[in-house]
């Protein structure tokens, strides 16, 4: 299933609405690379909320993601890890690196709008 | 092969209710005699209960009173032989000795002692006959072992249900995660910290996250006696796991001892902020938070 992308301002926003394959991911990522230059986005959200598994090939491509936009110009924040996800990717060892991370979705709207020095909601 | 086996079954019940029957005559008798003697056997019991410097934390009255109704529930199981009633008997006997301190070999050890009293007062009754002294104790003998292995059975499981329940209490008293400023958090831990109880820890404190919405923890582990490497593992994973829900970990109370071991053992805590003392962590936590808290000026109001 292809992940909804939502334009908000200067900010991208990608609502995970159930399990993703790997080839969903890396669509994904194709999607966020293309229309985060057409849109000049500044940043950035995807929110894994209804994720209840994490594994190796969904955080590596999700640190290559983020990786990619910022070479593209934006900052990248993952929102919405659960609880659980979060403790079983720790205990498996599974990293996001550098990525930013927030709780949820306004969470991280307010860490973009730190991070990336536009106002409300990307508005420029 | 499935015939054969019915037959087995159809014959087995019919040679146990004959002997059954016998049995249970006998008890009867034995009962009876039990009853009819019962304050000179149970001062008999007693006295070798003090003489085996059994049941130390009771006094001699109560240790009376107790044989008093230990010795009539005995006879009543023996007459009866209910699996229930004798279950319940022995239920009943260690929840009113456990409170006392009363060991386990001590609870077994009375019980023995009072079969070995009443065995020796059939032997003394029935020995002119002795082909019914044998029947006697053919029925006598598996009944009050049966008495006995119930009684300390079900006393180490008193005793382990009673453990259990203080360990649960323990357990939930000991991590508590608590709220000190809109979006701050504090976890203090205090005492011991196992895989299972780290493993809690974390749990509480991601669940905590999410319910406070908090944004800043701090960890105070000055309750904490020793940390080694398991334990550091432990720490680190918090601090990523609460990274991954967007919040800041801030660890206070390390001691200069366990600053020491962490070092020399290795441990990369680079990751993790720490701070001194809970009250710094809490300061570092109100500026990363944007709080600013100042001492109101009083003294000029002051009379």
């Amino acid at each position: 299933m292809r992940v909804p992308i939502l334009k908000q301002g200067g900010y991208l926003i990608a609502s995970i609405q159930s399990a993703l394959s790997d080839q969903d991911l890396l669509q994904l990522r194709d999607d966020l690379a293309e229309q985060a230059g057409r849109f000049r986005s500044r940043g950035i959200i995807i929110d894994v909320t209804v994720l209840d598994i994490m594994d190796s090939f969904a955080c590596r491509t999700l640190r290559s993601i983020a990786h990619i936009l910022r070479l593209r110009g934006a900052e990248t924040a993952i929102v919405g890890i659960q609880p659980e996800v979060a403790f079983a990717m720790v205990q498996l060892g599974l990293a996001l690196g550098e990525v930013q991370t927030a709780l949820d979705l306004e969470e991280g709207l307010a860490l973009l709008n730190q991070r990336t020095q536009l106002g409300n909601a990307g508005e420029k | 092969m499935e015939g054969r086996r019915m037959q087995r079954f159809d014959k087995l019940p019919g040679t146990v209710e004959v002997s059954a029957e016998s049995t249970a005559a006998l008890l009867r008798e034995l009962v009876a005699h039990l009853r009819e003697n019962r304050t000179q056997l149970r001062e008999e019991w007693v006295r070798r209960i003090a003489e085996s410097k059994l049941l130390a934390a009771m006094t001699r009255e109560e240790i009376f009173a107790e044989a008093t109704s230990v010795y009539d529930n005995y006879v009543a199981v023996l007459e009866s032989g209910s699996v229930e009633a004798l279950q319940a008997y022995a239920r009943d006997l260690s929840e009113r000795i456990i409170p006392r301190g009363v060991e386990t070999h001590e609870v077994v050890g009375i019980v023995l002692l009072l079969r070995d009293v009443l065995a020796r007062s059939l032997f003394k009754k029935y020995q002119s006959d002795f082909g019914l002294l044998n029947r006697v104790l053919d029925a006598y003998e598996p009944a009050a072992n049966r008495i006995a292995n119930t009684v300390a059975v079900s006393f180490v499981q008193e005793r382990e249900r009673i453990i259990r329940q203080q360990q649960e209490a323990i357990r939930e008293l000991s991590t508590p995660v608590l709220q000190v400023r809109e979006r701050l958090l504090i976890l203090p831990i205090i005492g011991v910290i196992d895989p299972q109880r780290a493993r809690q820890v974390t749990e509480q404190l991601l669940r905590g996250i999410r319910a406070n919405r908090a944004k800043v923890v701090v960890i105070d582990i000055t309750g904490v006696p020793s940390v080694d490497s398991t334990v550091a593992n432990h720490l680190v994973q918090t601090v990523d796991a609460s990274r991954l829900m967007g919040a800041t970990v801030i660890v206070t109370g390390l001691s200069s001892e366990i600053a020491q071991t962490l070092v020399t053992i290795g441990v990369d805590l680079s990751k993790m902020k720490t701070v001194g003392d809970l009250q710094g962590g809490i300061e570092e936590a109100e500026r990363l938070l944007g709080y600013k808290v100042m001492m109101e000026q009083t003294a000029d109001k002051l009379p």
